[in-house]
């Protein structure tokens, strides 16, 4: 429960006079994300526990090597939860790496990404500085939205210390429906519920059958689920959906590796060799394929989105290239963090 | 008053200029396009802050995205700063243009571009107002969810620019979480697409950081909004209180409770009185406060939560709970509410609307320590704001006639921003920092803060030429700021205009 600030500032102000390049570690559960991390560790996993938490507030800020499942089981016992509710690929996931890495649970299109929630970050940049943004409460729009620029820029652009979080009650009614369906019928369904107020807080087609997750109060989810149909789910599909722990993840390093297709909900299914599960009611789509990247970034584009290789595969080039123009604005970016490039340097892009 | 970025030009120099850089425009633009004379500059001398104001040195208003891209190369080529602007609706001065700037209207980008229910979004011009989208998505049972009060007027560039929220964004977030992609143009005139359709893009978020940037980083030239499908019901409720502390304490008692409300709006007895003279809504004006409280979702959903608020709101203390029977009485409940700031208007000259933001369980205490400062400084204050997310709108009611009044106003304005930081809020919670709120940012950020956000300016906007002068600024300034507050009191001549 230390309080490493001042250890991690000083590290951070070392390496700055130095120029080492520094590799930000957690609970060290994500060395697989991303570019190959390179330089010197730098162990942010002591610097954790709970800083603030004002149930009545709605409000969350933990020190960022808080673990995941910590969290979260302290905030059921108040009924409330992190709403774009974080996966914890292992137990020792931390608040941190999820914020870094912006990864959302199978809730993710209903209630919001983890920069949705995200309220307010401590920071130590590339320079050894100690800076806040934001705060704990819920609007704020004095100076540039930093803390939301942090989800999700892998540790290039500042060391998370701390982030405030805005919280959300658990929905007090919570059940599953499965349907047989295509994926095509699956995707058709799906967009036709988006144009109703359904209470729906997950929607997965595993290849064969839509699941779909109802949450709510416990009338309208009672009247959703008979306007939707199908026969009762099992619930426990999403918590493995989301710490990918499901079957279709089984294997990551040895088996197809596993790509990630961020895509508007509605596309058509992709047509790719290996098999695919449709996540986020369409939006994302999970691929375990050994086709080549230009193939499937080909796909992910060409259905209006991006392509990740998430895990296993090859990993010069992990992340979907950035559009020209955007490009320079990240190494500008970058630098106005990080002058020295010494944070994550390489992990997310090769120039960043 | 604001300074500006750089030392002002004289008048010559400043007509030499203005026909240097409207000769160029002018080599692609239609002459009604370019406005370079005083009369034709008065419309954009001010925004809805209009305290402050300035007449640009020149005005031009395009209706392509290509002409923005060469308006942006001029000017940059020429040295010349750009300020955008949309209806001009804003609170904060963040359009206010500069004496030898460009004022870039985009006015005229006024279409609504693509309207598509199945995907649920829309795609619009930055010119086009924030109602008028939901007016189009109405028929499709869908809307767009952040409603600023300024909502008939307000255009959408601007609600990115300032991350507008409003009565909803409470359930439904502000603008920020209901945006999909943006089309900015940078210093350099390209065109750039931040965002998409899809749910995340890669790399860094950049779409989070231009929303709410203040035209400090490029100029939005295209929006793409998420649509909601419209709630099949919404109900509410009005409770009164007699004693403000015992609000305060409600509405942190609702938010606690589990369930959100759609909108959690409180109003004190000078807004109620106010309100209720000018609206006739039947408000109750021996209340100390009221809250409105609207919960939405299915029919069914609704009553329960109906009851649920009704229970926290008596166990609260509240003298008196109404639920809105009909839509008409719902509508009257709100009317109150959406009528307050021109029925405060009506009883005072003048009124200044402040915006920080406060955590809820503070509200009572600032909102009586903000009754002290009221006696101390022979103002009054009428409170009606954002009681659910803790953003607070108090109007500082003067009169600019009276010699010192406005001064008087502005500090008293500044005393509330900083008892909300000190408090863990913020100066502005939604109007943004435009030129009014600098000295309070120097109180807010520290020296590394402050460093930090301009080189992120510069990453942009190596030159300073984008909206110069706004939202963040300069170390000196906040030197110069902080050397006079430390002697604050003692000033001998507190009525001096100060720099």
């Amino acid at each position: 429960m230390a309080d490493q600030t001042e250890v991690i500032r000083d590290r951070v102000r070392a390496a700055f006079e130095s120029d080492t390049p520094l590799c930000i570690e957690g609970g060290g559960t994500k060395r697989f994300l991303g570019r190959a991390p390179a330089g010197e560790p730098l162990k942010v996993g002591e610097h954790r526990g709970v800083v603030n938490h004002a149930p009545s507030e709605l409000v969350l800020t933990v020190r960022a090597g808080t673990p995941v499942a910590d969290t979260q089981a302290a905030l059921a016992e108040h009924g409330q939860w992190l709403a774009f509710d974080p996966p914890r690929h292992e137990e020792a996931s931390t608040i941190g790496g999820v914020v870094a890495c912006a990864l959302s649970g199978p809730a993710r299109p209903w209630t919001g990404a983890v920069r949705d929630f995200v309220l307010g970050t401590r920071i130590v940049n590339g320079r050894g500085d100690v800076l806040s943004f934001g705060g704990e409460v819920m609007k704020n729009v004095a100076g540039y939205d930093v803390s939301r620029l942090m989800a999700g820029a892998l540790g290039t652009l500042g060391v998370l210390l701390e982030v405030s979080f805005r919280l959300l009650p658990r929905p007090a009614w919570d059940r599953t429906r499965v349907l047989e369906l295509t994926a095509g019928e699956a995707i058709r369904r799906l967009t036709e519920w988006a144009r109703a107020p359904l209470p729906i807080l997950g929607a997965c087609h595993d290849g064969e059958r839509l699941h779909v997750r109802l949450a709510g109060a416990e009338a309208s989810v009672a009247e959703a689920a008979e306007r939707i149909g199908g026969e009762p789910g099992d619930g426990s599909l999403w918590e493995s959906l989301r710490d990918h722990r499901h079957p279709f993840f089984a294997n990551a390093e040895d088996g197809p590796p596993v790509w990630r297709l961020s895509v508007p909900a509605h596309a058509p299914p992709v047509d790719l060799p290996g098999s695919v599960l449709i996540d986020w009611g369409g939006a994302q789509r999970w691929v375990r394929s050994d086709a080549p990247g230009p193939e499937l970034r080909a796909a992910a584009e060409t259905a209006g989105g991006h392509a990740t290789c998430f895990r296993g595969g090859d990993r010069d080039e992990p992340f979907h290239p950035l559009a020209e123009g955007l490009d320079d604005l990240h190494a500008r970016l970058k630098c106005a963090f990080d002058p020295r490039r010494i944070l994550n340097p390489g992990r997310l892009y090769p120039d960043l | 008053m604001a300074g500006t970025a750089a030392l002002a030009l004289d008048e010559t120099a400043r007509s030499v200029r203005r026909a240097e850089i409207a000769a160029e425009l002018l080599t692609f633009l239609p002459r009604d396009s370019v406005l370079t004379e005083p009369e034709e500059l008065r419309p954009f001398e001010c925004d809805g802050l209009s305290v402050y104001r300035r007449l640009p040195m020149l005005a031009v208003l395009p209706d392509r995205v290509e002409d923005v891209q060469r308006i942006v190369r001029a000017a940059a080529g020429q040295g010349v700063p750009v300020v955008a602007r949309g209806a001009g609706t804003g609170l904060s001065g963040g359009a206010l243009p500069l004496e030898d700037g460009l004022l870039l209207s985009l006015a005229k980008f006024n279409r609504i571009l693509e309207l598509d229910p199945d995907r649920r979004l829309a795609r619009v011009e930055p010119g086009v107002r924030n109602l008028a989208i939901s007016e189009a998505a109405d028929p499709h049972g869908l809307y767009y969810a952040p409603d600023p009060s300024s909502q008939i007027a307000c255009s959408i560039g601007g609600n990115v620019a300032e991350n507008s929220g409003g009565l909803h964004c409470l359930k439904y977030g502000l603008t920020v979480h209901n945006v999909l992609e943006v089309k900015v143009v940078d210093v350099a005139g390209r065109l750039l697409t931040l965002g998409g359709e899809a749910l995340d893009t890669p790399g860094y978020d950049l779409l989070a950081l231009i929303t709410g940037s203040e035209g400090m980083l490029g100029v939005i030239v295209e929006v793409t909004v998420r649509l909601l499908p419209k709630p099949e019901t919404a109900r509410v409720l009005l409770a009164a209180f007699d004693d403000l502390g015992r609000a305060g304490d409600a509405v942190a008692n609702v938010m606690a409770s589990g369930i959100i409300p759609a909108g959690l709006e409180m109003m004190d007895r000078p807004a109620i009185r106010a309100t209720e003279d000018f609206a006739h809504c039947g408000y109750p004006t021996d209340a100390a406060a009221i809250l409105l409280c609207e919960v939405d979702g299915t029919e069914a959903e609704a009553t329960a939560q109906v009851e649920e608020v009704r229970g926290v709101l008596e166990r609260s203390g509240a003298s008196e709970v109404r639920v809105a029977h009909d839509e008409a009485e719902r509508a009257r409940f709100w009317l109150g509410r959406k009528s307050a700031f021109p029925a405060v208007g009506r009883i005072s000259p003048d009124y200044y609307c402040i915006d920080g933001t406060i955590p809820r369980k503070r509200l009572a205490e600032v909102l009586q320590r903000m009754r002290q400062l009221s006696a101390e400084y022979g103002l009054d204050v009428a409170n009606v704001f954002h009681a659910g997310d803790g953003n607070l709108h108090p109007l500082i009611l003067f009169d600019a006639n009276r010699p010192g009044e406005i001064e008087r106003t502005e500090e008293f304005g500044g005393r509330i921003l900083e008892i909300c930081i000190e408090v863990g809020g913020t100066v502005t919670g939604e109007h943004g920092v435009g030129v009014e709120k600098l000295d309070q940012m120097c109180v807010q950020f520290p020296a590394h803060e402050l460093e930090q956000f301009h080189a992120i300016k510069r990453a942009w906007d190596p030159r300073g030429l984008l909206n110069p002068g706004k939202a963040v600024p300069t170390l000196q300034r906040c030197a110069e700021f902080g050397a006079m507050h430390v002697h604050q009191g003692n000033l001998p001549f507190p009525e001096l205009e100060r720099y």
